[in-house]
């Protein structure tokens, strides 16, 4: 195979694995939107708690340590040494679920029926509020997250794929991160288990009932607060699992909550209501602005083209087809 | 009087008496522009502690500076340029100094500084020409410039290859801002020099994503890749270098891209990376002593003193101790205490840091000594590379401080700044 053949393998393959990080952004404001029609803008921000507040149990880190020390002169930073991850990961899933809890007691419940625009603002007041809470419990140091997932390149992909190339030629393997390999396999399992759980379990009916129509779900006795509370709380730990690979790829820190914005052009191509589309558009947007990083960025001696390439991208398809890939046709009937 | 009545009445006489304090105390105000919150906090943090501590340690140790109190009033930036602005005419007032702590924000000041008679110190960044004091009357930005670190860089490369480095491929790894691309110029004309090929690959704001930037690494094989970037941008490109098996000996990175917080994330793997540094890390300094007795052992460090030491947090100190001494120079030529924005400035030009004066000020070898004078605002140019040790996750310097080839960084300053004289009519100074 050409040299040029295989490069361009290499840029497929690494485009599609950014999209599925980005896909695990976007699986968490599908959902909600979904359930409640809300556009969560804070869900960038709930990836950012959910890595911080790991990293805190990882490392038995006192919350809010700096205000407390501050405040009765103490010096307390630290309960423990350290604590398995697995442990740290349920305490993590337990704080996002009570604070989806507290989300809907505190935020939610007193929206109820406003328009969609002022659901959309409270989440933005919601992602501030959360990021300044996120630092007063934590502090803003880049953190170092470790949860046992492996990381770098491939050594075996590139060891077999070196003798691809014809020979003679320059070539020195294929490049893939096994990190992203690793979001690729949590990715089709966190979809797989979202599938079985929205089709087989009866709270998963009741959230599709509440997808579907609200009145209707709230006629036939379905507590449209408690799947409030568990959509929130899914999405929580969607945003931890994304905190998780995302945090791994370059620390904890408060850039993290900007993985939002990646997930933007993810969700105008696969809609807002699909978690199908989410995956398939993840996919889409990595592949479309790695190409173009690489090869139309090479071929005009630019750069840094991939950020608005994507919303590029996305805009177009918007042109054609405004609710996405997989996204429910809007009707409105006059 | 109701509750509410009295709320307002009690929070105008905390306004006001807030205001009387300032107005009493505020016999220096050194205004800190930083970046405590955002994308860049992480950064932004350690080096705004080494001010806080420093300004806290003369006011305490010495009682102020000539006997007037340091007032240094924080005006969060998030690092954005507008926001940088505005601190700017929220604090110009009375302001001695302003250290932007942002190549963005310098920009955008250096023509409204200069029109209000504040002086700006953008200590080893900003625009590299207002090194040229015969144009820029009040911008400094010593010690070094960025076209110094650019041609250090090249100049440690030389010396790895015995001198020759044709053919060989330079990439330089950027932040798309006005930041990232100061360099370029240098470098470009040092690639004609040398015989190299540059290679220029920006990386957008902030810098999270960079796989397809490496990938293109990996594909054209540079011989070595210098980096210019800032926050999360250098932890993801250290961990991306590290990942593709780029030899990390061959990675070097500016002064902003060799803090502590940029090797930990990629742990084992950023071994061997370096760093220019016009300062040294550690804390085993007088400064340092200084600041635990009369700041931290009182409780009253900056922050939860964690930063202590650290690379980011001396350069902080580092800065304040050069704009503290420019008020006390200020004081000594003008024969008074009480000085003025103006006399600041002269103070600033007037500046010679030594390595006796750095002694006497608690910083012996900290930093490679420097003067000021009316034509050179930009010190002596003088960078050392740092090398990371990630089993001891410490920095180590691993060669002695040296100086840029000043026969090509001269030549584009003087371009540069006298292009800027005729475009702003600016007539030229110290004739």
């Amino acid at each position: 195979m050409s040299v040029e053949l295989l490069n361009f393998i290499e840029t497929v393959i690494n485009g599609l694995m950014s999209g599925i990080m980005y896909s695990l952004v976007a699986l968490g404001f599908v959902l909600i939107f979904k359930a409640s029609g809300v556009f969560n803008f804070a869900q960038g921000v709930f990836a950012l708690f959910a890595a911080l507040t790991l990293v805190g149990f990882q490392t038995g880190q006192v919350p809010f340590s700096h205000l407390i020390n501050e405040l009765f002169g103490t010096n307390f930073h630290n309960w423990y040494p350290s604590l398995h991850s697995f442990f740290a990961i349920i305490l993590t899933i337990i704080t996002m679920i009570v604070l989806a809890w507290l989300i809907e007691k505190l935020v939610l419940k007193h929206l109820v029926n406003q328009e969609p625009i002022i659901l959309f603002m409270a989440t933005i007041g919601l992602a501030f509020v959360l990021e300044g809470v996120g630092d007063l419990m934590w502090g803003s140091d880049v953190k170092v997250l470790d949860v046992g997932i492996p990381s770098g390149g491939s050594e075996w992909l590139e060891k077999t794929t070196i003798g691809w190339a014809s020979e003679g030629s320059e070539y020195y393997g294929m490049y893939i991160d096994v990190l992203n390999v690793w979001a690729t396999i949590i990715a089709v399992i966190l979809v797989t288990a979202l599938a079985l759980f929205s089709q087989y379990t009866k709270t998963g009916r009741a959230l599709r009932a509440v997808a579907d129509d609200h009145q209707a779900a709230l006629s036939v006795g379905i507590s449209l607060r408690s799947i409030w509370v568990l959509v929130w709380a899914i999405s929580g730990f969607i945003a931890m699992v994304a905190g998780i690979m995302w945090g791994t790829e370059s620390g904890v820190q408060f850039s993290l909550s900007l993985i939002a914005l990646k997930a933007l052009p993810v969700l105008i191509l696969g809609g807002f209501t699909s978690i199908p589309g989410a995956i398939i558009g993840g996919l889409l947007i990595g592949l479309g602005e790695k190409l173009a990083e690489i090869y139309i960025g090479g071929l005009l001696d630019i750069g840094a083209i991939e950020n608005w390439f994507a919303y590029f991208m996305a805009l177009v398809f918007l042109l054609f087809r405004p609710q996405g890939l997989f996204g429910d046709k809007i009707i409105e009937r006059v | 009087m109701g509750l509410k009545k009295m709320m307002v009445g009690f929070l105008g006489s905390v306004i006001a008496i807030g205001g009387f304090l300032e107005v009493a105390t505020a016999d220096l105000k050194f205004p800190m522009l930083v970046y405590r919150t955002g994308a860049y906090a992480p950064n932004g943090i350690p080096n705004a502690d080494g001010f806080v501590d420093y300004y806290k340690m003369i006011n305490a140790r010495d009682g102020g500076i000539g006997g007037e109190k340091i007032v240094f009033p924080e005006c969060e930036t998030g690092y954005k340029t507008q926001v940088g602005v505005e601190c700017y005419e929220k604090h110009k007032e009375n302001a001695m100094v302003f250290q932007p702590m942002s190549t963005g924000i310098t920009y955008q000041l250096i023509p409204k500084a200069s029109a209000d008679g504040v002086t700006v110190y953008s200590t080893g960044y900003g625009r590299t020409s207002a090194k040229n004091g015969k144009v820029f009357k009040w911008i400094f930005n010593a010690p070094a410039t960025y076209w110094d670190g650019a041609s250090i860089a090249v100049r440690h490369i030389l010396k790895q290859n015995l001198g020759n480095i044709k053919g060989k491929k330079i990439a330089l790894v950027y932040h798309n801002s006005a930041y990232g691309k100061e360099p370029i110029r240098t470098l470009q004309v040092l690639a004609k020099k040398h015989g190299y090929k540059l290679l220029l690959l920006p990386v957008d704001h902030p810098g999270q994503e960079q796989k397809a930037t490496w990938l293109k690494i990996r594909k054209q094989r540079p011989n070595y890749v210098l980096m210019w970037g800032w926050g999360v941008m250098n932890q993801v490109a250290i961990k991306q270098a590290a990942s593709i098996k780029f030899p990390m000996e061959n990675f070097i990175g500016i002064w902003w891209s060799g803090s502590e917080n940029d090797v930990l994330p990629a742990g084992a793997g950023a071994h061997g990376y370096k760093a220019l540094t016009f300062n040294a890390p550690g804390d085993d300094y007088q400064v340092h002593k200084d600041i635990k007795k009369y700041v931290h052992d009182k409780g009253q460090a900056s922050g939860d003193g964690s930063h202590f030491g650290t690379v980011l947090y001396n350069r902080g100190l580092f800065q304040a101790m050069v704009q503290v001494e420019a008020a006390r120079v200020a004081q000594q030529i003008h024969g008074t205490s009480k000085i003025t924005p103006a006399m600041y400035r002269d103070g600033m030009e007037n500046v010679d840091l030594n390595a006796k004066r750095m002694e006497e000020l608690g910083f012996k070898n900290f930093a490679p000594p420097f003067k000021n004078t009316c034509e050179n605002h930009g010190g002596s140019g003088l960078a050392a590379v740092q090398q990371w040790d990630a089993k001891t996750k410490k920095w180590n310097m691993i060669t002695e401080y040296m100086y840029g080839d000043a026969a090509v960084v001269d030549k584009l300053i003087a371009e540069d700044s006298t292009k800027y004289a005729k475009e702003q009519k600016i007539a030229m100074r110290c004739n």
